[in-house]
Protein backbone atom coordinates (compact mmCIF):
# COMPACT_ATOMS: atom_id res chain seq x y z
CA UNK A 1 0.00 0.00 0.00
CA UNK A 2 1.37 3.09 -1.07
CA UNK A 3 0.85 6.63 1.54
CA UNK A 4 -0.15 9.67 0.23
CA UNK A 5 0.98 13.05 1.84
CA UNK A 6 0.83 16.52 0.77
CA UNK A 7 2.18 19.41 2.00
CA UNK A 8 3.09 23.32 0.79
CA UNK A 9 6.94 22.78 0.65
CA UNK A 10 9.14 19.61 1.01
CA UNK A 11 13.04 19.57 1.71
CA UNK A 12 15.34 17.14 1.00
CA UNK A 13 18.09 16.53 2.85
CA UNK A 14 17.78 17.22 6.97
CA UNK A 15 21.58 18.50 6.76
CA UNK A 16 22.68 22.23 7.41
CA UNK A 17 21.07 23.49 4.52
CA UNK A 18 17.66 21.80 4.75
CA UNK A 19 17.30 22.63 8.19
CA UNK A 20 18.23 26.08 7.65
CA UNK A 21 15.72 26.40 5.09
CA UNK A 22 13.15 24.66 7.17
CA UNK A 23 14.07 27.07 9.94
CA UNK A 24 13.02 29.47 7.70
CA UNK A 25 9.85 28.40 5.85
CA UNK A 26 8.68 27.46 9.62
CA UNK A 27 8.23 31.34 10.31
CA UNK A 28 5.16 31.10 7.43
CA UNK A 29 1.92 29.34 7.59
CA UNK A 30 2.75 26.82 5.25
CA UNK A 31 3.51 22.90 5.71
CA UNK A 32 7.01 22.07 5.65
CA UNK A 33 8.23 18.59 5.57
CA UNK A 34 11.63 17.49 5.98
CA UNK A 35 12.92 13.75 4.30
CA UNK A 36 16.52 12.70 4.91
CA UNK A 37 17.80 9.19 4.41
CA UNK A 38 19.80 9.13 7.47
CA UNK A 39 17.56 8.52 11.13
CA UNK A 40 19.18 11.39 12.59
CA UNK A 41 19.06 15.15 11.54
CA UNK A 42 22.05 17.17 10.99
CA UNK A 43 23.61 15.35 7.80
CA UNK A 44 27.36 15.21 7.40
CA UNK A 45 27.29 17.29 10.61
CA UNK A 46 27.16 14.62 12.68
CA UNK A 47 30.48 12.57 11.91
CA UNK A 48 32.19 15.96 11.29
CA UNK A 49 32.92 16.21 15.48
CA UNK A 50 35.95 18.42 15.86
CA UNK A 51 35.06 22.12 16.49
CA UNK A 52 35.23 25.15 14.21
CA UNK A 53 31.45 25.61 12.85
CA UNK A 54 29.04 28.02 13.76
CA UNK A 55 31.01 31.55 14.60
CA UNK A 56 29.22 33.33 12.10
CA UNK A 57 25.64 31.85 12.14
CA UNK A 58 25.44 31.03 15.72
CA UNK A 59 28.21 33.72 17.11
CA UNK A 60 29.59 30.72 18.88
CA UNK A 61 32.19 28.03 18.36
CA UNK A 62 30.64 24.58 17.66
CA UNK A 63 31.51 21.11 16.63
CA UNK A 64 29.23 19.13 13.80
CA UNK A 65 27.29 17.63 16.02
CA UNK A 66 26.46 20.87 18.60
CA UNK A 67 25.88 22.89 14.87
CA UNK A 68 23.27 20.06 14.07
CA UNK A 69 21.44 20.15 16.82
CA UNK A 70 21.44 23.70 17.20
CA UNK A 71 19.94 23.91 13.50
CA UNK A 72 17.63 21.16 13.96
CA UNK A 73 15.92 23.31 17.54
CA UNK A 74 15.61 26.41 14.91
CA UNK A 75 13.14 24.19 12.37
CA UNK A 76 11.38 22.21 14.85
CA UNK A 77 8.02 24.04 14.85
CA UNK A 78 4.44 22.63 14.81
CA UNK A 79 4.25 23.06 11.11
CA UNK A 80 7.19 20.86 9.75
CA UNK A 81 6.94 17.46 9.98
CA UNK A 82 10.36 15.50 9.37
CA UNK A 83 10.97 12.24 8.11
CA UNK A 84 13.82 10.13 8.45
CA UNK A 85 14.90 6.77 7.97
CA UNK A 86 13.28 8.12 4.04
CA UNK A 87 14.99 8.06 1.00
CA UNK A 88 13.64 9.94 -2.26
CA UNK A 89 13.86 8.03 -5.04
CA UNK A 90 12.29 9.79 -8.07
CA UNK A 91 10.51 13.29 -8.48
CA UNK A 92 8.42 14.68 -10.59
CA UNK A 93 6.48 17.69 -11.70
CA UNK A 94 2.60 17.68 -11.98
CA UNK A 95 0.27 19.03 -14.32
CA UNK A 96 -0.55 21.94 -11.70
CA UNK A 97 3.15 23.15 -11.37
CA UNK A 98 3.26 20.79 -8.12
CA UNK A 99 5.37 18.41 -7.67
CA UNK A 100 5.64 14.44 -6.44
CA UNK A 101 7.94 12.37 -4.77
CA UNK A 102 8.56 8.93 -4.64
CA UNK A 103 10.18 8.04 -1.19
CA UNK A 104 10.70 4.83 0.69
CA UNK A 105 11.24 4.28 4.59
CA UNK A 106 11.45 1.46 6.74
CA UNK A 107 8.37 3.06 8.72
CA UNK A 108 5.92 3.79 6.21
CA UNK A 109 7.02 1.71 3.40
CA UNK A 110 6.22 3.59 -0.21
CA UNK A 111 4.99 7.05 0.36
CA UNK A 112 4.01 9.73 -2.44
CA UNK A 113 4.66 13.07 -1.47
CA UNK A 114 3.01 15.87 -3.09
CA UNK A 115 4.09 19.94 -2.28
CA UNK A 116 3.78 22.88 -4.24
CA UNK A 117 7.75 24.15 -3.44
CA UNK A 118 10.90 21.94 -3.46
CA UNK A 119 14.17 23.07 -1.45
CA UNK A 120 17.22 20.69 -2.71
CA UNK A 121 19.44 19.92 -0.09
CA UNK A 122 21.02 16.87 -1.03
CA UNK A 123 24.74 18.38 -0.37
CA UNK A 124 27.49 16.79 -2.06
CA UNK A 125 29.32 13.36 -2.29
CA UNK A 126 33.25 13.31 -2.39
CA UNK A 127 35.67 12.10 -4.98
CA UNK A 128 37.43 9.30 -4.95
CA UNK A 129 40.08 7.14 -6.33
CA UNK A 130 38.12 6.29 -9.37
CA UNK A 131 38.02 10.04 -10.44
CA UNK A 132 41.42 10.32 -10.31
CA UNK A 133 42.47 6.79 -11.97
CA UNK A 134 45.37 6.54 -9.95
CA UNK A 135 47.38 3.40 -11.08
CA UNK A 136 48.23 -0.32 -8.73
CA UNK A 137 46.27 -2.61 -7.44
CA UNK A 138 43.29 -2.69 -5.78
CA UNK A 139 43.92 -4.18 -1.67
CA UNK A 140 42.26 -3.13 1.14
CA UNK A 141 42.90 -0.21 3.13
CA UNK A 142 41.74 2.45 0.31
CA UNK A 143 38.92 4.69 1.72
CA UNK A 144 37.21 8.70 0.91
CA UNK A 145 38.16 10.72 3.70
CA UNK A 146 34.51 10.96 5.03
CA UNK A 147 33.93 7.35 4.96
CA UNK A 148 36.96 6.59 7.07
CA UNK A 149 35.32 9.80 9.40
CA UNK A 150 32.41 7.85 9.00
CA UNK A 151 34.34 4.74 10.30
CA UNK A 152 36.14 6.85 13.31
CA UNK A 153 33.69 8.76 14.62
CA UNK A 154 30.27 6.95 14.33
CA UNK A 155 31.25 3.91 14.12
CA UNK A 156 34.59 3.75 16.55
CA UNK A 157 36.56 1.81 14.27
CA UNK A 158 40.11 2.21 13.21
CA UNK A 159 40.52 3.03 9.58
CA UNK A 160 44.11 1.20 10.01
CA UNK A 161 47.77 1.83 11.21
CA UNK A 162 49.85 4.23 9.25
CA UNK A 163 48.16 6.30 6.57
CA UNK A 164 48.92 8.39 3.58
CA UNK A 165 46.62 11.00 2.79
CA UNK A 166 45.89 11.96 -1.12
CA UNK A 167 45.04 15.49 -1.75
CA UNK A 168 44.82 18.27 1.33
CA UNK A 169 40.85 19.10 1.22
CA UNK A 170 39.61 19.71 4.43
CA UNK A 171 38.33 16.56 5.52
CA UNK A 172 41.75 14.90 4.89
CA UNK A 173 43.25 17.64 6.51
CA UNK A 174 40.94 17.16 9.90
CA UNK A 175 41.06 13.46 9.71
CA UNK A 176 44.74 13.51 9.50
CA UNK A 177 44.83 15.19 13.06
CA UNK A 178 42.04 12.65 14.45
CA UNK A 179 43.91 9.68 13.10
CA UNK A 180 47.09 11.06 15.01
CA UNK A 181 44.97 11.45 17.79
CA UNK A 182 43.29 8.22 17.51
CA UNK A 183 46.67 6.50 17.90
CA UNK A 184 47.34 6.19 13.97
CA UNK A 185 50.08 6.98 12.36
CA UNK A 186 50.33 9.66 9.55
CA UNK A 187 53.03 9.22 7.23
CA UNK A 188 52.25 12.23 4.61
CA UNK A 189 49.95 14.62 2.53
CA UNK A 190 50.35 14.43 -0.59
CA UNK A 191 48.64 17.07 -2.46
CA UNK A 192 49.13 18.02 -6.44
CA UNK A 193 48.91 21.59 -6.27
CA UNK A 194 51.47 23.83 -5.48
CA UNK A 195 49.32 25.19 -2.61
CA UNK A 196 47.33 23.54 -0.17
CA UNK A 197 43.15 22.47 -0.90
CA UNK A 198 42.28 23.26 2.85
CA UNK A 199 41.93 26.09 4.74
CA UNK A 200 44.76 27.46 6.61
CA UNK A 201 44.03 27.16 9.69
CA UNK A 202 43.80 23.52 9.16
CA UNK A 203 47.42 23.00 7.73
CA UNK A 204 48.22 24.75 10.84
CA UNK A 205 46.13 22.65 13.40
CA UNK A 206 46.34 19.40 11.44
CA UNK A 207 49.98 18.81 9.57
CA UNK A 208 52.03 21.10 11.90
CA UNK A 209 51.24 21.03 15.56
CA UNK A 210 51.63 16.86 14.49
CA UNK A 211 54.83 17.82 12.52
CA UNK A 212 53.16 15.71 9.57
CA UNK A 213 54.88 16.24 6.16
CA UNK A 214 52.68 17.84 3.08
CA UNK A 215 54.16 17.47 -0.06
CA UNK A 216 52.67 20.60 -2.46
CA UNK A 217 52.86 19.23 -6.48
CA UNK A 218 53.51 15.74 -5.67
CA UNK A 219 51.42 12.97 -6.89
CA UNK A 220 50.71 9.43 -5.86
CA UNK A 221 51.74 7.11 -8.78
CA UNK A 222 51.07 3.77 -7.72
CA UNK A 223 49.32 1.72 -4.77
CA UNK A 224 50.80 -1.45 -3.84
CA UNK A 225 49.72 -4.37 -1.94
CA UNK A 226 47.94 -7.47 -2.47
CA UNK A 227 45.65 -8.37 0.71
CA UNK A 228 46.19 -4.52 2.29
CA UNK A 229 47.34 -1.49 0.85
CA UNK A 230 51.53 -1.97 1.51
CA UNK A 231 52.92 1.06 0.51
CA UNK A 232 52.14 3.98 -1.96
CA UNK A 233 54.63 5.66 -4.75
CA UNK A 234 54.69 9.31 -4.69
CA UNK A 235 56.10 11.73 -7.44
CA UNK A 236 57.24 14.86 -7.74
CA UNK A 237 55.11 16.95 -10.97
CA UNK A 238 57.11 19.16 -13.18
CA UNK A 239 54.64 21.16 -14.99
CA UNK A 240 51.55 18.54 -14.10
CA UNK A 241 53.92 15.45 -15.28
CA UNK A 242 55.24 13.05 -12.62
CA UNK A 243 59.18 12.89 -12.44
CA UNK A 244 59.83 9.00 -11.97
CA UNK A 245 63.33 8.94 -11.88
CA UNK A 246 62.37 11.26 -8.55
CA UNK A 247 59.64 8.93 -7.29
CA UNK A 248 60.23 7.39 -3.63
CA UNK A 249 58.07 4.75 -1.72
CA UNK A 250 55.68 5.63 1.67
CA UNK A 251 55.08 2.67 3.33
CA UNK A 252 51.37 2.35 4.74
CA UNK A 253 48.42 0.60 5.40
CA UNK A 254 45.80 2.50 4.26
CA UNK A 255 45.20 5.64 2.01
CA UNK A 256 42.96 8.38 2.30
CA UNK A 257 41.15 10.40 -0.68
CA UNK A 258 40.86 14.06 -0.21
CA UNK A 259 39.93 15.20 -3.36
CA UNK A 260 37.40 17.41 -3.45
CA UNK A 261 33.61 17.27 -3.48
CA UNK A 262 30.86 17.14 -6.32
CA UNK A 263 27.65 18.11 -5.49
CA UNK A 264 24.96 15.77 -5.59
CA UNK A 265 22.06 16.28 -8.37
CA UNK A 266 20.70 12.92 -9.29
CA UNK A 267 17.25 14.27 -8.00
CA UNK A 268 17.56 17.77 -10.03
CA UNK A 269 18.50 15.89 -13.20
CA UNK A 270 15.37 14.37 -12.92
CA UNK A 271 13.58 17.74 -12.81
CA UNK A 272 15.14 18.99 -15.81
CA UNK A 273 16.86 21.33 -13.16
CA UNK A 274 19.78 23.05 -15.21
CA UNK A 275 23.03 22.81 -13.88
CA UNK A 276 26.22 25.06 -14.34
CA UNK A 277 29.31 22.89 -15.22
CA UNK A 278 31.81 25.20 -13.50
CA UNK A 279 29.69 24.07 -10.06
CA UNK A 280 28.60 21.13 -10.98
CA UNK A 281 25.32 22.66 -9.07
CA UNK A 282 21.75 24.31 -10.32
CA UNK A 283 22.02 27.78 -12.33
CA UNK A 284 19.63 29.83 -9.79
CA UNK A 285 18.57 33.18 -9.97
CA UNK A 286 19.26 35.89 -7.07
CA UNK A 287 16.29 34.02 -5.18
CA UNK A 288 17.91 30.64 -5.22
CA UNK A 289 15.17 29.41 -7.67
CA UNK A 290 16.49 27.14 -9.99
CA UNK A 291 15.23 27.33 -14.14
CA UNK A 292 12.37 24.65 -12.82
CA UNK A 293 9.48 27.49 -10.68
CA UNK A 294 9.20 26.51 -7.86
CA UNK A 295 12.20 24.53 -7.23
CA UNK A 296 15.03 25.98 -4.90
CA UNK A 297 18.54 25.25 -4.07
CA UNK A 298 21.43 25.81 -1.84
CA UNK A 299 24.49 24.71 0.57
CA UNK A 300 26.58 22.21 -1.00
CA UNK A 301 23.81 20.85 -3.71
CA UNK A 302 24.33 24.40 -5.26
CA UNK A 303 28.42 24.69 -4.88
CA UNK A 304 30.64 23.49 -2.41
CA UNK A 305 31.20 25.67 0.13
CA UNK A 306 34.15 25.51 2.58
CA UNK A 307 32.35 26.68 5.68
CA UNK A 308 28.84 25.35 7.15
CA UNK A 309 27.86 28.59 7.71
CA UNK A 310 27.87 29.87 4.23
CA UNK A 311 25.49 26.54 3.29
CA UNK A 312 23.35 27.29 6.52
CA UNK A 313 23.17 31.15 5.46
CA UNK A 314 22.54 30.61 2.11
CA UNK A 315 19.73 28.02 2.47
CA UNK A 316 18.27 30.42 4.94
CA UNK A 317 17.98 32.70 1.80
CA UNK A 318 16.63 29.92 -0.32
CA UNK A 319 13.59 29.51 2.90
CA UNK A 320 12.62 32.97 2.53
CA UNK A 321 12.19 32.98 -1.34
CA UNK A 322 10.12 29.75 -1.01
CA UNK A 323 7.60 31.48 1.09
CA UNK A 324 7.72 34.69 -1.28
CA UNK A 325 7.05 31.97 -4.24
CA UNK A 326 3.86 30.53 -2.38
CA UNK A 327 2.64 34.21 -1.70
CA UNK A 328 2.91 35.15 -5.18
CA UNK A 329 5.57 38.19 -4.16
CA UNK A 330 8.75 36.32 -5.54
CA UNK A 331 10.08 39.24 -8.46
CA UNK A 332 11.43 35.96 -10.90
CA UNK A 333 12.92 38.93 -13.74
CA UNK A 334 16.72 37.84 -14.00
CA UNK A 335 18.97 39.21 -15.84
CA UNK A 336 22.65 37.17 -16.28
CA UNK A 337 25.42 37.57 -14.23
CA UNK A 338 28.53 35.87 -15.08
CA UNK A 339 32.59 35.82 -14.64
CA UNK A 340 35.52 36.54 -16.53
CA UNK A 341 39.46 37.02 -14.99
CA UNK A 342 40.65 34.80 -12.12
CA UNK A 343 37.02 33.43 -10.90
CA UNK A 344 35.88 29.91 -11.49
CA UNK A 345 32.18 30.79 -10.99
CA UNK A 346 29.69 32.88 -9.27
CA UNK A 347 26.43 32.11 -7.33
CA UNK A 348 23.76 32.99 -8.54
CA UNK A 349 23.62 33.54 -11.95
CA UNK A 350 21.33 35.79 -12.61
CA UNK A 351 20.44 38.94 -10.81
CA UNK A 352 16.50 41.13 -10.14
CA UNK A 353 16.57 44.68 -11.40
CA UNK A 354 17.14 47.03 -8.44
CA UNK A 355 17.07 43.90 -5.57
CA UNK A 356 20.23 43.63 -3.62
CA UNK A 357 21.76 40.76 -4.23
CA UNK A 358 24.41 38.37 -2.31
CA UNK A 359 27.26 36.65 -5.14
CA UNK A 360 29.83 33.64 -3.72
CA UNK A 361 32.38 32.90 -6.31
CA UNK A 362 35.75 30.27 -5.94
CA UNK A 363 38.79 32.26 -6.81
CA UNK A 364 41.15 30.74 -9.32
CA UNK A 365 44.64 32.80 -8.29
CA UNK A 366 46.35 33.11 -5.02
CA UNK A 367 47.43 36.11 -4.10
CA UNK A 368 47.78 38.81 -0.79
CA UNK A 369 45.97 41.85 -2.51
CA UNK A 370 43.34 41.78 -5.12
CA UNK A 371 40.33 43.35 -6.27
CA UNK A 372 36.93 42.23 -6.99
CA UNK A 373 34.82 44.32 -9.56
CA UNK A 374 31.38 43.77 -11.06
CA UNK A 375 30.62 45.72 -14.59
CA UNK A 376 27.02 46.71 -15.05
CA UNK A 377 26.47 46.39 -19.07
CA UNK A 378 30.23 47.17 -19.51
CA UNK A 379 30.95 49.85 -16.77
CA UNK A 380 32.91 49.64 -13.46
CA UNK A 381 29.89 50.04 -10.74
CA UNK A 382 31.52 48.21 -7.58
CA UNK A 383 34.21 46.77 -6.83
CA UNK A 384 36.62 46.03 -2.83
CA UNK A 385 39.47 45.03 -2.04
CA UNK A 386 40.68 41.73 -0.51
CA UNK A 387 43.91 40.59 1.36
CA UNK A 388 44.62 36.83 0.35
CA UNK A 389 42.57 35.22 -1.86
CA UNK A 390 43.04 31.42 -2.84
CA UNK A 391 41.28 28.67 -4.24
CA UNK A 392 39.96 26.95 -1.44
CA UNK A 393 38.77 29.74 0.26
CA UNK A 394 35.49 31.05 -1.08
CA UNK A 395 34.50 35.09 -1.35
CA UNK A 396 31.21 36.39 -0.57
CA UNK A 397 29.94 40.03 -0.71
CA UNK A 398 26.57 41.89 -0.77
CA UNK A 399 26.15 44.07 -3.88
CA UNK A 400 23.73 46.66 -2.31
CA UNK A 401 20.26 47.41 -4.40
CA UNK A 402 21.12 50.61 -5.25
CA UNK A 403 23.87 49.80 -7.78
CA UNK A 404 22.04 47.21 -10.01
CA UNK A 405 19.69 49.94 -11.06
CA UNK A 406 19.53 48.57 -14.67
CA UNK A 407 18.65 45.58 -17.09
CA UNK A 408 21.75 44.17 -18.54
CA UNK A 409 24.75 41.62 -17.69
CA UNK A 410 26.48 42.22 -14.55
CA UNK A 411 30.45 40.47 -14.78
CA UNK A 412 32.32 40.11 -12.11
CA UNK A 413 36.22 39.66 -12.21
CA UNK A 414 39.01 39.93 -9.87
CA UNK A 415 42.08 41.67 -10.75
CA UNK A 416 45.49 40.85 -9.08
CA UNK A 417 47.13 44.14 -7.75
CA UNK A 418 51.13 44.50 -8.86
CA UNK B 1 62.78 39.44 18.72
CA UNK B 2 59.47 38.63 16.08
CA UNK B 3 57.14 35.73 15.47
CA UNK B 4 55.05 35.17 12.29
CA UNK B 5 51.90 33.12 13.04
CA UNK B 6 48.48 32.25 11.57
CA UNK B 7 45.42 32.21 14.04
CA UNK B 8 43.58 28.96 13.84
CA UNK B 9 40.40 31.10 15.53
CA UNK B 10 37.87 30.97 12.68
CA UNK B 11 38.56 30.26 8.80
CA UNK B 12 39.94 33.67 8.40
CA UNK B 13 43.09 32.54 9.39
CA UNK B 14 44.91 35.96 9.89
CA UNK B 15 48.46 36.56 9.80
CA UNK B 16 49.36 37.48 13.07
CA UNK B 17 53.22 38.94 13.99
CA UNK B 18 54.00 39.36 17.52
CA UNK B 19 57.49 41.42 18.59
CA UNK B 20 58.30 41.69 21.56
CA UNK B 21 61.89 43.85 23.10
CA UNK B 22 64.59 41.54 24.47
CA UNK B 23 63.71 43.07 28.60
CA UNK B 24 60.04 42.26 28.61
CA UNK B 25 57.71 39.34 28.48
CA UNK B 26 55.04 40.48 26.78
CA UNK B 27 54.32 40.15 23.38
CA UNK B 28 52.62 43.33 21.19
CA UNK B 29 50.44 41.53 18.31
CA UNK B 30 49.23 42.96 14.74
CA UNK B 31 47.57 41.74 11.96
CA UNK B 32 45.30 40.40 13.81
CA UNK B 33 41.17 41.20 12.98
CA UNK B 34 39.49 40.50 16.10
CA UNK B 35 40.66 40.46 19.73
CA UNK B 36 40.68 36.14 19.80
CA UNK B 37 44.03 36.92 17.65
CA UNK B 38 45.92 39.02 20.07
CA UNK B 39 45.26 36.16 22.95
CA UNK B 40 45.86 32.95 20.52
CA UNK B 41 49.24 34.69 19.81
CA UNK B 42 50.21 34.86 23.46
CA UNK B 43 49.11 31.81 24.21
CA UNK B 44 50.90 29.58 21.46
CA UNK B 45 54.05 31.75 21.75
CA UNK B 46 53.52 30.91 25.84
CA UNK B 47 51.17 28.27 27.06
CA UNK B 48 50.08 26.28 22.94
CA UNK B 49 46.74 25.44 23.66
CA UNK B 50 44.29 23.38 21.39
CA UNK B 51 40.28 22.69 21.27
CA UNK B 52 40.43 18.50 22.47
CA UNK B 53 37.79 16.62 20.35
CA UNK B 54 37.19 12.96 20.68
CA UNK B 55 34.23 10.11 20.93
CA UNK B 56 33.60 7.51 24.26
CA UNK B 57 32.38 4.45 24.22
CA UNK B 58 29.12 3.83 25.63
CA UNK B 59 26.14 1.52 26.04
CA UNK B 60 23.50 3.10 23.63
CA UNK B 61 22.21 1.00 21.42
CA UNK B 62 21.67 3.82 18.77
CA UNK B 63 25.45 5.22 18.62
CA UNK B 64 28.24 3.31 19.32
CA UNK B 65 30.36 6.46 20.39
CA UNK B 66 29.67 9.37 21.37
CA UNK B 67 31.48 12.46 20.21
CA UNK B 68 32.89 14.92 23.29
CA UNK B 69 35.04 18.11 23.36
CA UNK B 70 37.10 20.00 25.53
CA UNK B 71 35.25 23.41 26.85
CA UNK B 72 37.74 25.56 26.05
CA UNK B 73 41.63 25.13 24.73
CA UNK B 74 43.50 22.90 26.63
CA UNK B 75 47.19 23.05 27.33
CA UNK B 76 48.97 21.02 24.42
CA UNK B 77 50.72 19.34 27.06
CA UNK B 78 47.96 17.64 28.38
CA UNK B 79 46.41 16.55 25.74
CA UNK B 80 47.77 13.11 25.17
CA UNK B 81 47.18 11.98 28.49
CA UNK B 82 43.36 13.19 28.40
CA UNK B 83 43.07 11.09 25.15
CA UNK B 84 44.11 8.05 26.78
CA UNK B 85 41.66 8.60 29.49
CA UNK B 86 38.58 9.33 27.15
CA UNK B 87 39.75 5.70 25.10
CA UNK B 88 39.34 4.23 28.25
CA UNK B 89 36.12 4.90 29.40
CA UNK B 90 32.66 3.47 28.95
CA UNK B 91 29.80 5.83 29.42
CA UNK B 92 26.53 5.14 30.73
CA UNK B 93 23.40 7.08 28.95
CA UNK B 94 21.39 9.21 28.68
CA UNK B 95 23.27 12.26 28.57
CA UNK B 96 22.89 15.59 27.63
CA UNK B 97 24.58 18.27 25.50
CA UNK B 98 26.49 20.29 27.31
CA UNK B 99 27.13 17.70 30.65
CA UNK B 100 30.48 17.14 32.48
CA UNK B 101 31.83 13.92 31.59
CA UNK B 102 35.14 15.48 33.01
CA UNK B 103 35.56 17.85 35.51
CA UNK B 104 38.67 20.48 36.11
CA UNK B 105 41.03 18.74 33.60
CA UNK B 106 44.21 18.49 35.05
CA UNK B 107 43.07 21.65 37.55
CA UNK B 108 42.97 23.88 34.62
CA UNK B 109 39.62 24.93 35.12
CA UNK B 110 38.75 22.82 31.84
CA UNK B 111 35.75 20.29 31.73
CA UNK B 112 35.16 17.78 28.89
CA UNK B 113 31.61 17.99 27.97
CA UNK B 114 29.14 15.82 25.41
CA UNK B 115 28.45 17.32 22.05
CA UNK B 116 25.53 15.33 21.95
CA UNK B 117 22.43 14.40 23.46
CA UNK B 118 22.07 10.63 23.46
CA UNK B 119 19.16 8.94 25.12
CA UNK B 120 18.59 5.25 23.82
Amino acid sequence: MIHDFSYDIAVIGAGAAGLAAAAETAKSPFRTVVIDREDQLGGILRQCIHNGFGLRYFKEELTGPEYADRVAALAAKPNVEFKTGTAVTEIKRLPDNGFELLAFSAAEGVSRIRARALFLGMGCRERNRGNLAIPGSRPAGIFTAGAAQKLLNIEGMLPGKSAVIVGSGDIGLIMARRLRWSGVEVKAVVEIMPHPSGLTRNVVQCLNDFGIPLYLEHSVVNIAGRERVQYVEVAPLDNGIPQLDRQFRIECDTVLFSVGLIPENELSRQLGVELNPATGGAIVDANLQTSVPGVFAGGNVLHVHDLVDFVSEEAADAGRSIVHYLDGTLNSQANPVTVSANLKYVVPNKFNTGEKGTYSFRPLIVSDAATLEAELNGRLVWKRKFTYVKPAEMLKVELPAEILNESGTLVFRLQEEA
Amino acid sequence: MEKKLICINCPIGCHLTAERSNDSDAWSVTGNRCPRGELYARNELTDPRRVVTATVRCNSELMPRLPVRSSEPLPKRYIDALLNRLYDMEVKIPVKRGEVLIANVENTGIDVIFSCDCGK
